[in-house]
């Protein structure tokens, strides 16, 4: 092995949702993951506020930076880079840390990279498993997102496969945790309760699995409507609604389908690697599902810890590392916040740069 | 000394360095819905004019609006992280106030009125350029109208309701230059300025679900 230290050391800023993320890593290796989360401000309205996201960003984003530095022990002065979250996400949330990451970077006199947000939660799992297989297929699923894409390189290609038609799988778990008076977020909630249920108990259909409908694409819309109105059913009928058997099936229902779309894909792409990443990554029953139905189909499964699913700074500085490791060109100053950035799109490389392979700690102009 | 000020709460986007004496260079491009973009490029302009890094900075001004806030945002967090980069001070200061020196008024009242958008002004008066009398707030003009009527207002926010505002005048906008000139008087005076915190004024809208949606025909 190379010595590490050769390695880029890149810090990154993550602010698409309601986590402030700044992490720092040299190479694949995981030097630090500071993140401060306004969930709590978010949950007496059961959902994301993006006003409220954008304003704790604001206020954040200068700790959490520095709280990095130190966890990760390095000096800013030795970054190779700066890399941050262009999109996708909320749009006023995206611009504070890309404001922030601009400003960090101009001032160190550093490159930036601004950087996908699906991309970087495919990334991050170099960090707990070492470099991606290439190609790799990844199931990304998260109350934003639920999409599968097939990467050979995750700086600059990657293919979407299929995603949801409408409702992110997080999505689906925030709207029946609230039909069940559970809370906010509801993921967790419903992993919980539904351990303790019958994932059999009740029938819930399973969105576009029909020979006819799209192999890769996903929809929890219909499977949300059905089972609040078996809850409203019961409600209606004044009997109690088992909330672990309905926590239990719901949750198989999606996962299910998550699975049983992902192994697909692997098998018919010919891609014997699977990676799972996002918020609904952290959910217990996909994960064992993933890795026995994997398992049974000879794919390797690599699904990063739960605090690498989530929304987090070092999946920016994991894919800013593979940015910089690969000679991909840095962005410009006026980089701008897109909150509809496609996911084929790993980068927003500056428009006076080179697409190619050429590596230009440029910007030195600016700054002694 | 030399100073660098930022201001992002109008639909102009400012920068200006001044070194205690006079502003040495400037840049103002008014464009509501490009702060994000044109902030850094500008900054990177302002020093190329005056032949300077940005490590020559020894401080940030920055306006803390009030303004509206997606665009307030981007002048407070590049402040705030040049100031985290540079390990120089940070300081705040209201955009209505850099507007009121702007105007170069020496004897009011008179008021200081910008858009605040959703048919509102963010607002404060002034006894002369260099003393608010109220604090700034957020109104309908109608609202307004009895508490400023008579008196001359500038900004946009005057200059966009004339029946509440009949002796409007420029400057429409706050300039970075005026910023920093304000700063540089107050700090010489041994004033301290306000943190680097924005001006908000309203609640960041929200709707609060009203319970889940029931989803099954009555
Ligand atoms: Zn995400």
């Amino acid at each position: 092995m190379a010595d590490t230290r050769d390695e880029p050391l890149v810090l990154g800023i993550e602010t698409s949702c309601d986590e402030t993320g700044v992490g720092i890593v040299r190479g694949t290796t995981l030097l630090a993951d500071a993140v401060a989360s306004s969930v709590d401000e978010h949950a007496r309205f059961g959902g994301v506020v993006p006003e409220v996201a954008s304003r704790a960003h604001l206020e954040a984003m200068v700790p959490t930076i520095e709280r990095a530095l130190k966890d990760a022990g390095v000096s800013a002065k030795d970054l190779d880079g700066i890399s941050v979250t262009a999109g996708p996400g909320l749009a006023g949330a995206l611009l504070v840390g890309v404001t922030a990451a601009k400003a960090y970077a101009y001032a160190l006199g550093k490159p930036l990279y601004g950087v996908n947000h699906l991309a970087s939660h495919i990334c991050v799992d170099q960090l707990e498993h070492g470099p991606l297989p290439e190609p790799t297929m990844a199931l990304l699923v998260s109350g934003g997102h639920s999409s599968l894409l097939l990467s050979t390189d995750i700086t600059s290609d990657v293919r979407p496969l299929g995603a949801t038609i409408d409702d992110a799988a997080g999505e689906a778990f925030d709207k029946i945790a609230r039909v069940l008076n559970l809370g906010f977020p509801g993921g967790p909630v419903i992993d919980r309760y539904a351990k303790e249920g019958d994932p059999k108990a009740i029938a819930f259909p399973r969105g576009l699995t029909g020979p006819r409908d799209s192999a890769y694409d996903f929809s929890f819309s219909g499977l949300k409507t059905s089972v609040a109105r078996w809850i409203e059913a019961k409600r209606a009928a004044g009997e109690d609604v088992p909330v672990r058997d309905v926590s239990a099936s719901f949750q198989e229902a999606v996962v299910d389908v998550l699975t049983r779309k992902a192994v697909r894909a692997c098998k018919d792409e010919g891609v014997d690697h699977l990676m799972i990443g996002g918020g609904v990554a952290a959910n217990s029953r996909l994960r064992a599902l993933a890795q026995e139905r994997c398992e049974a189909a000879g794919i390797r499964l690599r699904v990063p810890r739960p605090k690498l699913c989530t929304d987090n700074g070092a999946m920016v500085a994991a894919l800013g590392a593979e940015m910089v490791a690969r000679g991909r060109a840095p962005s410009d100053w006026d980089l701008s916040a897109d909150s509809s950035l496609p996911v084929t799109e790993p980068h927003v490389p500056g428009h006076s740069h080179d697409h190619d392979h050429v590596h230009e700690v440029s910007k030195e102009n600016l700054y002694s | 000394m030399l100073l660098l000020a930022l201001d992002t709460a109008t639909p102009a986007v400012t920068v200006a360095l001044h070194d205690g004496t006079d502003v040495i260079a400037s840049s103002s491009q008014v464009d509501a819905r490009r702060h994000g973009e044109l902030l850094l490029p500008a900054v990177d302009r302002v020093l190329a004019d005056a032949g300077l890094k940005l490590d020559a900075v020894t401080g940030i001004v920055v306006g803390i609006g009030p303004g509206p806030y997606t665009g307030l945002r981007v002048g407070l967090m590049t402040a705030d992280t040049f100031g985290l980069a540079l390990g120089v001070p940070v300081h705040g200061l209201c955009t209505l106030d850099g507007l009121a020196y702007a105007a170069d008024v020496d004897e009011g009242p008179f008021v200081v009125a910008t858009d605040a958008r959703r048919k509102e002004v963010y607002w404060a008066t002034y006894a002369d350029s260099r003393t608010r009398l109220t604090d700034p707030a957020v109104d309908r003009p109608a609202e307004i109208a009895e508490r400023v009527a008579g008196l001359p207002a500038v900004g946009a926010g005057a200059l966009l309701y004339p029946e509440t505002f009949p002796r409007a005048y420029e400057p429409e906008h706050v300039s970075a230059a005026a910023l920093a000139g304000l700063a540089a008087e107050r700090l010489a005076a041994g004033e301290e300025l306000p943190a680097p915190r924005p001006l908000y004024l309203r609640r960041p809208d929200a709707q609060v679900p009203k319970n889940y949606k029931v989803v099954t025909p009555k």
